[in-house]
């Protein structure tokens, strides 16, 4: 995620200096070419805009991008099929890219000038502002379908939204977004129909994946006073559950499975993952996504 | 001194490492090139927020107008408004077919979940003109692209997505 040079550190050198190195003919995909993902693009905050309080709301937005991201290339070598794991791996890319440009808006609005690197691999858990859904583990492929549809939708209609926000920057982001968000919703929800309305051993697992992940949702719309404060440039989530719940409501029939009841997870003293509350389960994976940033905190790559 | 127009020319030519068979002019990412004496400016839109391929467009482009002897050369990122395969020119859409890819159908994607008792858009086959096709995966080697194969032919092909 940043801007790179080649290590040569070990006997390959050479050979990787040969198979990596810029030649002007687009041989990129040996090397690495990381760089600023706002290049180019103005990015000072409009007059009347809370620099502050929009760096906290971009940091919402993307932490929700990068950490599920983190969370679907688990899924990496371990889906059912090929096609299914070249999918989830595009999935999680397109979250990644709307991740950096979002983190480097963060850095850029909150005048620290932090680059994303800074923010993904050097912010400590409770500095993280991603909801909760983002950050739980599947437990098999109904859970990843479900969490995914559940996860895409919300994400789509608030996107849909931010196009029109006073901060061009993140209604540019969004824009892009858009696109991309209903090929991974249309995905997930063919797959969750698939599963529900297939034969009653991926019924029962799909509904109950769908119960295990239902706990997490009310959470999607529960306004942050960042969101609340930030009026034209920040989207209220709680005007986005109507249009959660008209696209949801069509693929659970046609997949022939029940809207859950389950009560929301309680907040921890009225806080939660858009405070820095967050699971047990957020921890393994932060520590293993930071690893390598941290243990050479000076490398280049 | 580079001639405006000898700048245009090499900025146009510069290909897509995804597509190499497409210019990036072809491929509709091109938004803008402006010069001023011998300070070129070029404004590409990339095709999804995390398309690996706009630093290495960018490097190409330096190197590219480098050698020809403009040095001050600035690549500028546009994100709004966002690319669609629409953009894609005619000429693209005849190099992808002859490529074996199929180009985008041209049909506005339809906003809905599921095509709940609804047709998909038909793709016709690159290779044998065939319109009974089907997707095998939404998604393929890079986001923009999806998986078909063709019912007559057997063949398996790649489809730039619409939208």
């Amino acid at each position: 995620m940043t801007t790179a040079e080649h290590s040569t550190g070990d006997g390959f050198g050479d050979a990787y200096i040969g198979l990596s190195d810029e030649d002007g003919d687009g041989r990129w995909a040996y090397g690495t070419g990381f760089d600023d993902p706002l290049a180019g693009v103005d990015t000072a905050v409009p007059d009347g805009i809370d620099g502050a309080a929009l760096a906290t709301y971009c940091l919402m937005l993307g932490d929700d991008a990068l950490i599920y991201s983190q969370r679907l290339q688990e899924w990496v070598t371990h889906a059912p099929e090929l096609e299914e794991e070249t999918a989830l791996a595009n999935i999680a890319l397109d979250l990644l890219g709307q991740a950096r440009l979002l983190l480097s808006r963060a850095g850029s609005a909150d005048g620290t000038g932090r680059d994303e690197d800074r923010l993904a691999f050097f912010r400590s858990k409770e500095e993280f502002r991603n909801v909760r859904l983002v950050e739980r583990s599947d437990k098999d492929f109904a859970e990843l379908v479900c969490r995914l549809l559940i996860f895409a939708t919300w994400r789509l209609a608030a996107c849909e939204a931010l196009r029109g926000s006073r901060d061009p920057v993140l209604a540019a982001v969004a824009t892009s977004a858009v696109k991309e968000l209903s090929y991974h919703r249309d995905y997930a929800a063919r797959w969750v129909i698939r599963l529900g309305a297939g034969t009653p051993t991926s019924h029962d697992r799909a509904q109950a994946a769908l119960e295990a992940g239902w706990p997490d949702v009310d959470a999607l719309f529960c306004p942050h006073p960042i969101e609340t404060g930030l009026v034209g440039v920040a989207v209220d989530p709680g005007r986005l559950r109507a249009a959660f719940d008209a696209t949801l409501r069509p693929v659970l029939s046609a997949a022939t499975l029940r809207l859950p009841d389950a009560a929301p997870h309680a907040r921890v003293d009225g806080r939660s993952g858009r405070d820095g509350v967050h699971t047990e389960e957020f921890g393994p994976l932060l520590a293993e996504m930071q690893s390598v940033a941290r243990t050479h905190p000076d490398a280049t790559w | 001194m580079v001639t405006t127009d000898a700048i245009r020319r090499i900025v146009r030519e510069v290909t897509d490492p995804e597509l190499p068979m497409l210019t990036i002019e072809d491929l509709g990412i091109l938004r803008a090139v402006t010069v001023d004496g011998n300070h070129a400016v070029v404004t590409i839109t990339p095709t999804f927020s995390g398309c690996p391929a706009i630093p290495v467009i960018r490097r190409a482009l330096r190197s590219r107008l480098d050698a020809a002897g403009c040095h001050d050369v600035a690549v500028r990122t546009s994100f709004a408004p966002a690319w669609t395969s629409q953009w894609i020119t005619a000429d693209g859409r005849r190099k992808l077919a002859e490529a074996g890819i199929a180009p985008p159908s041209g049909g506005a994607r339809v906003d809905a979940p599921v095509f709940l008792g609804r047709p998909e858009p038909v793709v016709p086959c690159p290779r044998c003109g065939s319109a009974h096709t089907h997707v095998t995966a939404d998604f393929a080697a890079t986001a923009c692209k999806s998986l078909h194969r063709c019912d007559d032919c057997d063949e398996p092909f790649e489809h730039i997505k619409d939208g």
